[in-house]
């Protein structure tokens, strides 16, 4: 008797103890997500107090919509343009930097100082530098004798414009990630490599790198996409969209509808939309993570 | 394929020097490594003899000086090109790869284009098809060799510490090497395992004939080991001799002090007329030049008087009696150690290392007094000058300690 009720304090304290953390993840994200979810049943507006239980008819509504389909697509098309470079890019440069010994610290923060500014005020400087009369861009291509590009006005350019502004911000970040990655590399192993007679560039990176960088690479690949999948504020701030909903993205189009047209019900459930696409990449990389480490 | 094709290898270091930076790391070191042997490079941990081992290997350029194999410089030539293979102290095994595919990895950069070496395209280049069947096979025979067979497709993180020291030992010979280098191999196994494989390396070295330089700071892994041992300090070579040169006969204070376990007693004394006295006592030895002196006496030398029976000397021997004070004892099984010091030399700490007998009892002499009288073969004392270079005698002929 006395076992099972010391039994029954030590669960009673152990519940008690993971009742804050509990309490926290429940008011911070399974509510308000239960709340959008509830909300994406209703055909709310912010406009009217009145509304009423639909069901799953803003979800019908979504899949059938054009405006949908197209912010999909572009989402998907700029996630194409971004992710290979800013997961290659990054990953050559880290080991380029790397292997420099007298500027490797100045390289790193030169690199890094795009993520620590602030993207909404950088991506004015990018609308000046890009801008299709007098921006500096613009200009050198004339002086080489390129044509001149429309960044921000041609529906076939924007998204390329906006992907180019994004890889700036992103590269740094990805890179120190890569270098911390490559620093945990034993040095050993290049050691072993170089007398096994893996010593040519190529084999040291596809037999000690690359997989030995495999979590890093993965956690990269994961959050850039997350991170694709975000786009927002430079659209927000540059091209509202446009020209011609070339630039409309699918965070954008949920803006537009719960803040512009006030269809909270819609927005909530194109919110949902988004957030089931986030949880899958996390999903990847909660199970990739768990079978590439090797020590 | 191990035995077979009767390759030559001398290895040759001629005064090499290195620094890294400001500090200097070797002076000046030249050695002769010959055809088969198991040499030895013991020092303390920053003594150099990794730095050597490395520059031996090809991972350090050294600032001058040079490296020949069969008399020819191995300066420029490549790690991979040297013919040399290494087994590293963590054993440095792809931690991504099964057993077979590490121990494969040599034979795959050696035999194959490297377009075939790319990522995928071993499975599908006829480059890549064709030489497989061979690697697989000699990376069976070497396993089989150091009977790691069964481990072939498990990670290195599923073997225990001497699975994959076989793994490293493995992937170094599937390339058929003409020289070994081992930086530490057993420094990460417990003790009892060391032992084991210890006896397993030294096998090696005999069925395989190959060239071993086996890096180490434990000196009785090179005395057990080695055909000779190199024994550096702070990046100078202070002796190179088979392990019973060292022991017997030492150069200087330095590798007396290292060699042997316990280690030398030092004990000062004083040449004077022909004559050394230490303490009270003289002793009939002349030395070459007069002043204070350091008497080394091995432990193993000393025997104890009132106890018949304990200690090394046999009867034939010159003897010379010294008075000891006897503070402790301890008990190693087959053998005790008597600590204590001269009586009439109060700052020499000796170590007595003795047989175990009667006389080590509850009632036995040892146990009873305090004061004891033990004897020491003057033939078998070691003198160094001031400057820690060894003294000969030139009255005494030196006799040489055959046990060890």
């Amino acid at each position: 008797m006395t076992v099972s009720k010391r039994q029954q304090t030590q669960t009673r304290l152990a519940y008690l103890l993971v009742l804050p953390a509990t309490l926290l993840i429940l008011a911070i994200y399974i509510i308000p997500i239960l709340f959008v979810f509830l909300g994406s049943l209703t055909d709310y507006t912010l406009v009217s107090d009145y509304y009423e239980f639909v069901g799953f008819e803003n979800y019908r509504q979504m899949f059938g919509d054009e405006v949908f389909a197209n912010a999909l697509n572009n989402t998907f098309f700029y996630a194409l343009l971004f992710l290979p470079g800013a997961f290659i890019i990054s990953l050559v440069l880290a080991i380029a930097i790397q292997e420099q010994k007298q500027f490797r610290s100045v390289l790193e923060v030169l690199y890094f100082l795009p993520v620590t500014s602030t993207l909404a005020a950088m991506a004015l400087v990018w609308a000046a530098l890009m801008d299709s009369g007098q921006g500096v861009i613009n200009n050198t291509l004339q002086t080489f004798g390129l044509p001149r590009v429309n960044w921000f006005g041609n529906e076939d350019v924007v998204l390329y414009s906006l992907a180019i502004i994004s890889l700036w911000s992103i590269i740094g970040f990805n890179m120190v990630l890569f270098l911390a990655g490559l620093t945990s590399i034993p040095k050993n192993l290049y050691e072993a490599a170089a007398m096994d007679g893996a010593d040519h560039p190529v084999d040291k990176f596809f037999r000690v790198t690359w997989p030995m960088l495999g979590p890093t690479a993965m956690f990269v690949a994961v959050t850039s996409s997350i991170t694709a999948f975000k786009l927002f504020d430079t659209v927000a701030i540059l091209t509202q969209g446009g020209p011609d909903r070339a630039s409309e993205v699918f965070l954008y189009l949920a803006f537009l509808e719960g803040f512009e047209y006030f269809n909270m019900g819609y927005s909530a459930a194109l919110s949902l939309f988004f957030l089931g696409i986030i949880f899958l990449f996390a999903l990847i990389q909660a199970f990739f993570s768990d079978r590439n480490v090797h020590y | 394929m191990l035995t077979d094709g009767m390759k030559m290898a001398q290895l040759t270091l001629k005064n090499i020097k290195k620094s890294f930076g400001d500090t200097p790391v070797l002076h000046d070191i030249s050695l002769d490594v010959h055809d088969g042997e198991f040499v030895s490079l013991v020092g303390q941990s920053g003594c150099g003899k990794s730095t050597l081992l490395r520059i031996i290997a090809g991972l350090e350029h050294p600032d001058s000086g040079d490296v020949l194999i069969d008399g020819q410089s191995m300066l420029e030539a490549a790690p991979k090109d040297r013919n040399i293979a290494m087994v590293f102290q963590d054993y440095a095994l792809y931690p991504h790869m099964s057993v077979g595919e590490n121990m494969a990895m040599p034979l795959v950069m050696a035999r194959l284009p490297l377009y075939a070496r790319l990522p995928m395209m071993r499975s599908i280049t006829p480059a890549g098809r064709g030489a497989q069947p061979e690697i697989r096979a000699d990376v069976e025979k070497v396993a089989k060799q150091l009977r790691i067979e069964h481990l072939l497709d498990r990670k290195p993180a599923q073997l225990s510490g001497d699975q994959r020291q076989r793994v490293a030992l493995g992937r170094a010979l599937v390339r058929d090497p003409q020289v070994f280098l081992m930086d530490e191999p057993l420094s990460n196994l417990d003790a009892k395992l060391r032992v084991q494989v210890r006896a397993e390396i030294t096998e090696l070295h005999a069925s395989s004939g190959l060239t071993f330089v086996y890096v180490t700071h434990d000196q009785v892994e090179a005395m057990t080991m080695s055909s000779r041992v190199a024994l550096l300090q702070t990046g100078h070579l202070l002796q190179v001799g088979t392990p019973n040169d060292l022991f017997a006969d030492p150069a200087n204070l330095d590798v007396a002090q290292f060699i042997g376990s316990p280690e030398i007693n030092i004990t000062p004394g004083e040449s004077c007329d022909g004559k050394v006295t230490i303490g009270a006592t003289t002793l009939p030895i002349a030395l070459p030049t007069s002043g204070p002196v350091q008497v080394g006496i091995r432990p193993e030398t000393i025997s104890v008087s009132d106890a018949p029976g304990l200690g090394a000397l046999n009867s034939a021997a010159p003897t010379q009696r010294l008075a000891f004070n006897k503070r402790l004892i301890e008990d190693l099984g087959p053998e005790v150690l008597i600590h204590g010091t001269f009586a009439h030399a109060p700052d020499s700490i000796i170590r007595i290392r003795a047989q175990k007998s009667d006389a080590y009892s509850s009632n036995g002499v040892l146990a009873k007094s305090n004061s004891l009288e033990v004897t020491v073969n003057p033939n078998q004392l070691l003198f160094f000058g001031a400057d820690g270079q060894r003294m000969r005698p030139t009255t005494v002929a030196q006799k040489r300690v055959e046990t060890a």
